[in-house]
């Protein structure tokens, strides 16, 4: 026997007992009278099933209105079942036979072959993703099974859509399903209560500032930051009173928030006997959290909104104020209560999202990229014109024009930069034992003060959406790695992440480089070659990934740069940091006529130029920001044969010039970054394969950079341990002949035990043909000194 | 009249609801019916009038400028109202309205939920004194239009002269209120208010940008084009006035024991209670028919037809030359006989961002005026300064202040506001910055924040919100002048050292003559100039562009060092900024009288860098 109930106004005058009622009815599912021990006839049955605050109740839905319109509703399930016709939930095309049939299907037949999530691993990618989950549930017994919409829309359209428009009712209709399924296969299985469907995904809504009024009872996926989080609230969901004459007790549930005291007691008829018992009440657990929208999703010159949302159960306390986190759940819109004092009321609405889902999209920076998070969405119209400008031969010049374009020249600053933005392709090495390979390009710019490197700075800041912007002087190594802060409220201890972390895929700009101090630069070390940042303070110990390309701009020591130095002499920053720059430039003041003349045209032009005309000449912003973020998240350029041989070749022959003079002028680490440049490249052309004039390019960017950074002012040569040794090789051999000779000085003395400081320098000046300075001479000493020849003490020098 | 139809619109209206268009057909008519000449002028001005004087319900309007943006919010666009005797259910309209008739049937299914936003608006922060004189005595000489009848007699602007005459009345014009105007306002507004405690406006902060500011705050609904709007902007929104007293009461009544069994109550902290429906008293709610962007402020020169707006600029035209040189003559007086400066600091007030390239604002041009004379000479030239221009802030720079001051604006989350910050200015407003009153010592960290934030401005025109979780950039277009006696440890465009040539005795007394000199009338015209003259479009010529090359290049030659991009900048910034068809000479000139005074400067003294 039975009873096709699909609606049973339990009320509390009447209740049905239990075995009444189909145990499978949407409705019976998670209503507290389902709580009741059910017959033993199956797995589902012997589960207790767990209420679904966060779906809420069907009848407090305002348009299933069961207690005004009860008749159509019974009428309908009587007329429909003796036509034999489709049966639907009242206000829904929702037939919960066909749904459930809908879903189970879906359950035992979809598959993802080119899934790439991080749930799915270890998951067999060609056998139904969902059984597979199932059995993990059996397994690890956490009765908890997330649906990803976008599979269920690629496998049947129709009850995606469904889902969307009557979560309410659909998804208890899928917890129906999946624990039929369920204990159909694993009967023996015990788990604490029912499994629980979490659809998350929902393709509908991404963004908080395009939630209209329709999209009220609806499932939506929305994107945001934790900014608030209330303690737990408990909620009755159902009170329990008891007669004080009889001890005679009765269950009353909560329905919108109010309870319906009983004014007699059924069974002694005592008038006002009884009382609310609270520690039989039952209760929920529900938190208050506050979301604000991404600072990424907002347009120029407005405030970001900020949404409400409830948690209840067990995803109370799963986020922390700063979490950025996607939000699946069903917007409500609940009116002003009505207060009985007065006759009219605020026409206004409280709006929430009861929360169905939820899912981190930085927590999973400690340990893997997210695709989730960055992948924008393009419309195909955008992507038809990103296509289309990658195709035209000279994309890479347009592109670099259009970079700030009110700086003046410095093309190839602007390429360099040009690259860094794109990136090149990240491997991953780590079984081989390698770790990570940086994919980022660092780039290094040092020259006069107001060569608009500050400029160019900002710019780069503005134009990625995860940019930095720190300044040497101000920033401290806390400030850019990451410190802890205790909670006043909870006491809790917090990470805070500084620049480098929150640029960690981005671009992280670096101004006044050179006036950091030495122990915020050392935390570089780590960030510009391993892409972690390690943390142990209070307690807490770990290591976050900072994938930050670094752009950092730096002045002489001096005021001005001078040439007769070199990089290293002329910013004084260790060369073991400056090894790690793939490009290091220098914006000079060329001091040129022709140069002159076309810089003022360039800014004459620019202050008088009308807005149109600009416009026609460069690119938009916009346009280069998205043909960016198109490039990095969809191509992933591989080196082709050709273009190896290429770089190999580079490679040698930069070994080669260095070889031929004594001296090693690359290192591997050179090639590294020209493999990152000639990949950043083919991204700039859209393309899939790394070719010969991707690293053509590297190639020459490379040896432009190096031209003007590593050339030693005394030979005119390049000379790449400049960068890497702080000291050019020149100068080394230099350093030595000082020291011999003032060895062999010193022993033509005889035996003198102690000589006079001074005087050793002016007979060393005296006998030397090159001139001595004060430096050469001092280092002359050190290197013996470490010889163990002689001390250095005051103004004498001890032979030993 | 006005009051009248507003009433009739609201009720018949929403019986033929089914019709979206009428909605479109309201905000014409309105539209149409303020185009009209002057009709603008009859709506009574919440800058002017007094709360309790308005007619709620009627159509007022506001100038203000748009501080805080919160979350949208849902409403009853359309309901359903039962009669409790006669049970005939009626449509009702809910637009424009922040409470519903009696009896509403939630359950109705002819409800329509709709959409509408909260502003918050403060009136444009630092409004000089006489620039709401002027506009209050402009809106009261046409038809006095509310029940309000200034008690004040009117007076014409000459008698003005006695209150701009004596700048030692209004010493404080921000803290204090010294104006006559501004105590009116004060002390008839609780005088008549005798139900609500006089008191409680200072329990609630009312968020307004600069300390000692006053005037009503108000929460705007907006309705229609929420896109169009952006924080900070300066608006003269025309609106339904609210002030139902149901507001304040549904907020306030609360039972704790209710609260347990509906959360949807308790989602709000008190914080944002007070923050999001203060007393309808005090903050007004206004529902937004039609809002004009302002582009100025300046009651002088007519801001709505642009047809008379450009009557008015061509007959001002003729004028400016001659207006121009006596502003300068008396700028010079001012400036202590230095015509140089003078010229600096008349550019300086008329420069605006007029664009951006990039990151780049063009236009700007923050002038660093060093050398000043201690003791009491920059308030006095803050004083003048405030004369001229319709809004404008002085910030003293203490260290006191720098430590303790809050400048860029914060979100508080647990109230769920933006609260304000000094630097939360409308466009082009003048930000007197006196570092004279800087002293030694320690900056702390929300100093070392303050004085971070002031480059930040300065250079780029933009500041940093604090969201605490990230930051905001919002850019603006504030004129920044520096006064300071050496140079000023902040980033400027341009340098000018003083050089007094006049050492009056009393400084005070000198000033005071100076400015008793100038009739009301001239100081209005240099009011219009000022305002005008930024409005201007800069053009030049392809022979000045020649000329400018070749200049750059000959003062290259002799020394690459002595004139760099950034000089160039600033010339040409200087050159648009003369608008005149010898700009670039002139600027070139006076930038070389400038640059010989700053290395006459630095010999002198040997250590400036």
């Amino acid at each position: 026997h039975r009873h096709d109930k699909t609606f049973s106004p339990s009320g509390d005058g009447e209740r049905i007992l239990p075995s009444e009622v189909d145990m499978s009815s949407p409705l019976m599912y998670g209503t507290p009278s389902s709580r009741v021990e059910g017959t033993p006839r199956s797995g589902v049955g012997g589960t207790p099933a767990r209420q679904r605050p966060d779906l809420g109740s069907i009848r407090k839905a305002p348009q299933v209105d069961l207690h005004s319109e009860p008749p159509s509703a019974d009428g309908a399930v009587a007329s429909e079942q003796a036509l034999g016709q489709k049966l639907v939930i009242w206000g829904t095309d929702v037939n919960v036979g066909t749904c459930k049939e809908k879903f189970q299907r879906f359950l035992q037949r979809f598959i993802d072959p080119a899934s790439n999530e991080d749930e799915n691993a270890g998951l067999d990618l060609n056998e139904p993703l969902y059984m597979q989950k199932l059995e993990e549930i059996s397994v690890v017994g956490e009765p908890v099974l997330n649906v990803n919409c976008s599979h269920v829309q690629s496998f049947d359209a129709d009850l995606y859509r469904q889902l969307i428009s009557y979560p309410q009712e659909v998804i208890p209709t899928f917890d129906m399903a999946v624990n039929e399924l369920f204990f159909e296969r694993f009967p023996d299985s015990i788990l604490e209560h029912q499994i629980q469907v979490r659809p998350y995904n929902a393709l509908k809504t991404r963004n908080m500032r395009s939630l209209n009024p329709e999209d009220i009872d609806q499932m939506i996926t929305i994107s945001g930051m934790v900014i608030r989080t209330s303690q737990l609230i408990p909620e009755m969901q159902e009170a329990f009173f008891q007669c004080q004459v009889c001890a005679f007790f009765t269950r009353v549930e909560v329905d919108r928030g109010r309870i319906a005291e009983p004014a007699v007691c059924r069974n002694c008829n005592t008038i006002h006997s009884l009382a609310l018992i609270h520690n039989r009440s039952a209760f929920s657990d529900k938190q208050m959290i506050k979301v604000q929208e991404s600072p990424d999703d907002m347009p120029a010159g407005q405030t970001p909104h900020t949404t409400i949302v409830y948690a209840h159960n067990d995803l109370v306390d799963k986020v922390q104020p700063g979490d950025r986190i996607n939000i699946t759940g069903i917007y409500r819109a609940v009116p002003m209560r009505e207060n009985p004092r007065q006759s009219n009321v605020k026409s206004v609405y409280k709006t929430h999202i009861d929360v169905i889902h939820f899912r981190k999209t930085d927590e999973k920076r400690l340990h893997g990229l997210d695709e989730d998070s960055d992948q924008k969405l393009f419309t195909e119209e955008r992507v038809q014109i990103l296509k289309e400008l990658a195709s035209k031969p000279d994309v890479y010049d347009r592109l670099s024009s259009a970079l700030a374009p009110s700086i003046y020249e410095h093309e190839d600053i602007k390429k360099g930069i040009l690259l860094q933005l794109f990136g090149g392709t990240r491997k991953d090495f780590s079984q081989t034992g390698r770790g990570n390979f940086r994919a980022e390009v660092n780039i290094l710019l040092c020259g006069d003060p107001g060569t608009s490197k500050s400029q160019l700075l900002q710019y780069v800041f503005n134009l990625v959406p995860r940019g930095q912007y720190t300044s040497g002087k101000g920033s401290s190594a806390v400030g850019l790695t990451a410190y802890v802060m205790k909670d006043p409220e909870t006491k809790q201890l917090v990470l805070q992440t500084g620049a480098l972390v929150l640029s960690d895929n981005g671009i992280c700009c670096i101004d006044e480089f050179d006036k950091m101090s030495d122990s915020t630069r050392s935390v570089l070390h780590e960030v510009m070659e391993q892409q972690t940042l390690s943390i142990a303070k209070a307690g807490i110990i770990c290591q976050l990934n900072a994938r930050t390309s670094v752009l950092a701009a730096a002045n002489p020591v001096e005021s001005q740069w001078n040439p007769k130095k070199t990089t290293i002499e002329n910013i004084q920053l260790p060369h073991t940091l400056l090894s790690r720059f793939d490009l290091i430039f220098l914006m000079l003041d060329p001091q040129d006529e022709a140069y002159d003349r076309r810089l003022a045209h360039h800014l004459v032009a620019l202050y008088y130029q009308s807005e149109e005309q600009i416009e026609e000449e460069f690119l938009d912003m916009a346009v280069l920001k998205d043909y960016i973020a198109y490039a990095r998240t969809y191509i992933n350029p591989r080196l082709n044969e050709e273009a190896s041989q290429a770089l190999i070749e580079a490679y040698v022959d930069m070994r080669k010039i260095g070889s031929g003079r004594g001296m090693v002028s690359a290192y591997p680490r050179q090639l590294e970054s020209l493999i990152r440049l000639a990949e950043a490249h083919a991204k700039v052309r859209f393309s899939d394969k790394v070719e010969t004039i991707d690293v053509e390019e590297a190639k020459r960017l490379h040896r432009e950079a190096l031209k003007q950074s590593a050339t030693d002012p005394r030979t005119g040569f390049v000379d790449i341990s400049i960068l890497t040794t702080g000291m050019s090789a020149t100068a080394r051999k230099r350093k030595e002949e000082v020291a011999r000779a003032l060895k062999k000085m010193i022993q033509s003395k005889g035996k003198t035990p102690a000589m006079k400081y001074q005087q050793l320098f002016d007979d060393l000046r005296g006998q030397s043909e090159a001139a001595i300075t004060k430096d050469m001479f001092e280092e002359a000493l050190r290197a013996l000194a470490d010889e163990d020849y002689l001390t250095v003490t005051g103004k004498t020098v001890r032979l030993l | 009249m006005r009051m009248w139809f507003v009433c009739r619109f609201c009720c018949p209206a929403a019986q033929s609801n089914s019709n979206p268009e009428w909605e479109a057909k309201v905000l014409e008519y309105f539209k149409g019916q303020l185009k009209e000449k002057e009709s603008h002028s009859w709506v009574p001005s919440l800058n002017d009038v007094p709360l309790h004087y308005l007619k709620p319900n009627s159509l007022v309007k506001f100038r203000c400028l748009v501080q805080d943006m919160f979350d949208p919010e849902f409403y009853m666009g359309v309901y359903e109202t039962v009669d409790p005797s006669t049970k005939a259910n009626v449509l009702r309209c809910g637009k424009y309205k922040d409470v519903t008739e009696c009896g509403v049937d939630l359950n109705s299914r002819n409800t329509v939920t709709a959409e509408r936003q909260t502003f918050y608006c403060v009136p444009i922060p630092g409004e000089s004194p006489w620039a709401k004189e002027i506009s209050f005595l402009s809106a009261a000489r046409v038809v006095p239009s509310t029940s309000y009848v200034p008690s004040r007699q009117k007076r014409s602007y000459e008698e003005d002269d006695d209150m701009d005459t004596q700048p030692q009345k209004q010493r404080e014009p921000h803290t204090g209120g010294g104006t006559k105007w501004c105590h009116r306002q004060e002390t008839e507004a609780p005088s008549s208010q005798t139900t609500a405690p006089s008191d409680c406006s200072s329990h609630l902060d009312l968020n307004f940008p600069l300390p000692g500011e006053r005037g009503p705050a108000c929460l705007v609904k907006v309705y229609e084009g929420l896109d169009s709007f952006k924080l900070n902007d300066t608006l003269e929104i025309y609106g339904i006035l609210s002030v139902n007293p149901v507001l304040t009461v549904l907020g306030e009544e609360k039972d704790p024991s209710l609260l347990l069994l509906n959360p949807t109550e308790s989602m709000e902290t008190p914080e944002e209670q007070r923050a999001h429906d203060p007393p309808a008293s005090l903050v007004p709610r206004l529902h937004m028919l039609y809002a004009r962007p302002l582009q100025h402020n300046n009651p002088l020169l007519p801001s709505a037809p642009t047809e008379d707006q450009s009557a008015f600029v061509s007959s001002f035209l003729v004028e400016m030359a001659s207006v121009r040189a006596e502003l300068l003559a008396y700028l010079t007086h001012v400036l202590l006989g230095d015509g140089l400066a003078a010229e600096y600091l008349l550019l300086h007030l008329i420069s605006n961002v007029y664009t951006r390239r990039d990151v780049l604002p063009l236009g700007k041009f923050t002038l660093n005026l060093s050398g000043c004379p201690l003791n009491s000479y920059t308030e006095r030239l803050y004083q003048i300064v405030q004369q001229l221009v319709p809004c404008s802030y002085r910030l003293s720079m203490s260290l006191h202040t720098m430590n303790s001051m809050r400048l860029v604006p914060k979100k508080d989350y647990v109230a769920n506001r933006l609260v304000s910050g000094a630097l939360q200015l409308a466009r082009n407003t003048s930000l007197f910055l006196d570092e004279t009153q800087l002293e030694q010592g320690q900056l702390d960290s929300s100093g070392v924040r303050n004085i971070t934030a002031l480059g930040n401005l300065i250079s780029w025109q933009k500041v940093d919100y604090d969201f605490s979780y990230h930051q905001m950039e919002f850019p603006c277009n504030i004129n920044v002048l520096v006064t300071s006696e050496g140079r000023s440890l902040l980033p400027s465009d341009c340098q000018v050292p003083l050089q007094p040539q006049v050492t009056p005795p009393n400084m005070e007394e000198y000033l005071t003559t100076i400015h008793m000199a100038q009739f009301t009338s001239q100081i209005n015209k240099f009011r219009v100039y000022l305002s005008l003259a930024r409005t201007l479009d800069y053009s030049i010529s392809d022979e000045v562009t020649k000329a400018v090359e070749d200049d750059f290049v000959d003062m290259r030659k002799d020394d690459p060092q002595s004139v760099t991009a950034e000089d160039l900048h600033r010339m040409l910034v200087v050159a648009s900024i003369t608008c005149s068809s010898n700009g670039w000479m002139r600027a070139k000139h006076i930038d070389m009288l400038r640059r010989s005074r700053t290395e006459q400067q630095k010999s002198l003294n040997g250590n400036e860098p």
